[in-house]
């Protein structure tokens, strides 16, 4: 009994090692961005005075409003699109089994396997043929294509296999419209995977960088990731700044995912589910 | 009154049925056109580009043939690119799935601070890895960076990490790693968790090891939760490029570079489009192959087990 006792004792001890390990890094970024320039003191040593001037100094020099309204713009438009399009095309991939159904399944499916940077040469070019370079649209419609096969995977499994067909036969009964029938009947039954499409697209179209790069070139447009990399293309000697730039833009997330763990930790996980 | 009621509903159940031969198809039609003009037309387009010397700017560009593949295949630095976007692609894997794998058999027991120590764990995942890369560039600096402070406490040298090129690819594994272990670690939790007590209870009747118990019974119940995290990690890890980025920005020279920061460099800073798009094509070749490989290799496992 007492060895068991031991035994748990140490593993507690293990998890706590563990957790002090991985909060370094989040530590570090705390110390750096509370501390003044010329403060040479460690980074592991809390600073014995406390002020915000990095934060209010790298809000207006970094312009972090104007990045957190265009990836606010970007994230929810793209969320949105991703939603209404989304569940929409799954419905009938899910419901109705033709031959043309089945192969434009199969074509999304396919599709997530391709790395999109593959494209991205080509894709740029399109882009500016276009005339959508640096617009808060061309970023909307190019994270929600990139999202989308893996949107249409959850939402076409989660109506074959929890939705009654029962349900949407006794709508139509009434004389309903396919459309009518899907946004009044269907589309409410699909809030768990409303939820978790819309956290992990969040997540990952808030975090983006690597689209952003390419076509979000005007500093008008930047979004959080670009304009924090500009910033720290001109304050490498101030870093301090950086950190506290780096820290505001990872705070909304960041308190999201506090808030909301449950529903972040399953909505990731069933959204890696698709192998 | 009843009977009549059950014909109409028979005869009015009819007719949508006949609607629902039709596929309906115009509800996928602005998402099959999404991924037609921002996907499928690219990666064709792409391949096109492959074959001319386009800069990435000008009208004209001329045919070429194969010279693009030519210099692919005769390029010093492509074995360079290839081998560090293995090294992403398959240390980050192999690490994630073994500190992954002890982090949920941990976490999975009923000890304190277990939630807490989730949390931690998973955090970083929600973090951009761009601001990710920036952050442990504060930990490893030369300069100033935490981790010398701490050798520099103890007496030793500093070390130049990230100027390092025989070291810094591993760094970025290590980085990498540490952001994404999270998701590794719910996966096998939720695969540990829909296995049935019953087993072990069994396996105690017998008698038989701890580690027997993990053996024959952990380890073969939770290769599904395995092939999700070879794939995605795997995925996850040949396309690896924000951190990189961020870290160090695929320097000293090209020491760090990968195939997507490469072809950033390629297109961006030498307008040399014809050739990341070569780029571009021989990531998708084995990023394919790797992943497909894999797939087909844990799948029939899961099957044996």
């Amino acid at each position: 009994m007492s060895q068991n006792r031991l035994i748990k004792w140490l593993l507690t001890m293990l998890a706590l090692i563990i957790s002090a390990l991985h909060i370094i890094p989040f530590y570090i970024l705390l110390v750096m961005a509370f501390k003044v320039r010329g403060d040479f003191s460690s980074t592991w040593i809390l600073p014995d005075y406390l002020t915000f001037s990095n934060f209010t100094e790298a809000w207006e020099r970094a312009n972090l409003l104007n990045a957190f309204t265009n990836t606010f713009i970007i994230t929810v438009g793209a969320a949105l699109l991703l939603i209404v399009f989304g569940s929409m095309a799954a419905y009938p991939l899910a419901r109705v089994k033709s031959k043309l159904n089945q192969f434009v399944f199969f074509l999304f499916v396919a599709i997530m396997v391709i790395p999109p940077l593959a494209a991205l040469v080509p894709l740029y070019n399109l882009v500016v043929r276009m005339g959508m370079i640096n617009t808060h649209e061309i970023a909307i419609l190019n994270n929600f294509a990139s999202f989308l096969p893996l949107t249409i995977f959850l939402y076409s499994g989660f109506i074959r296999s929890t939705i009654p067909k029962e349900l949407e036969e006794a709508a139509r009964i009434d004389g309903a419209g396919v459309l009518t029938v899907f946004f009044r009947v269907v589309f409410p039954l699909l809030k768990p995977v409303t939820a978790t499409v819309l956290i992990i697209s969040s997540v990952f179209i808030w975090n983006d960088y690597q689209f952003a790069i390419f076509f979000l070139q005007d500093s008008s447009v930047h979004t959080l990731t670009v304009t924090l990399s500009s910033f720290f293309g001109e304050n490498q000697s101030n870093l301090n700044l950086v950190a506290a730039a780096a820290l505001m833009a990872s705070l909304p997330m960041i308190i999201l995912f506090l808030l909301l763990q449950k529903y972040f930790i399953a909505g990731l996980s069933a959204g890696s589910v698709k192998g | 009154m009843r009977q009549e009621v059950a014909e109409e509903q028979e005869i009015s159940l009819k007719i949508p049925k006949k609607k629902k031969q039709s596929s309906l198809w115009w509800m996928y039609l602005p998402a099959v056109a999404a991924i037609t003009l921002f996907v499928i037309y690219p990666f064709f387009n792409g391949l096109q580009i492959t074959f001319t010397d386009w800069d990435g700017f000008s009208q004209s560009s001329n045919w070429v043939g194969f010279d693009q593949y030519a210099r692919l295949f005769s390029d010093p630095l492509t074995l360079l690119i290839v081998r560090n976007t293995l090294l992403y692609g398959i240390g980050s894997t192999l690490l994630q799935l073994t500190v992954g794998l002890l982090y949920a058999l941990l976490l999975n027991r009923s000890i304190k601070f277990k939630a807490m120590t989730r949390t931690i764990v998973y955090l970083p995942v929600i973090v951009s890895p761009l601001i990710m890369g920036y952050i442990w560039m504060f930990f490893f600096a030369y300069q100033g960076g935490a981790l010398n402070d701490v050798l520099m406490l103890f007496g030793l040298d500093r070390i130049n990490a990230l100027g390092n090129p025989s070291l810094n690819p591993w760094i970025i594994v290590l980085v990498n790693t540490y952001q994404f272990v999270g998701v590794s670690m719910i996966i096998y939790l939720a695969g540990l968790q829909s296995i049935q007590r019953d087993y072990y209870e069994a396996a105690d009747i017998d008698g038989a090891t701890a580690f027997q118990q993990f053996k024959n019974i952990t380890f073969p119940l939770l290769m599904p939760a395995i092939t999700i995290n070879v794939v995605l990690n795997l995925i996850g890890g040949l396309k690896l490029f924000d951190v990189i980025v961020s870290l160090t920005g695929g320097g000293p020279g090209n020491a760090s570079q990968s195939m997507s920061t490469f072809m950033y460099t390629l297109y961006f800073r030498r307008e040399d489009a014809g050739y990341a798009a070569t780029q571009g094509i021989l990531m998708t070749v084995i990023i394919l192959l790797i992943s497909l490989a894999s797939l087909i290799y844990f799948k029939r496992k899961e099957v044996e087990a």
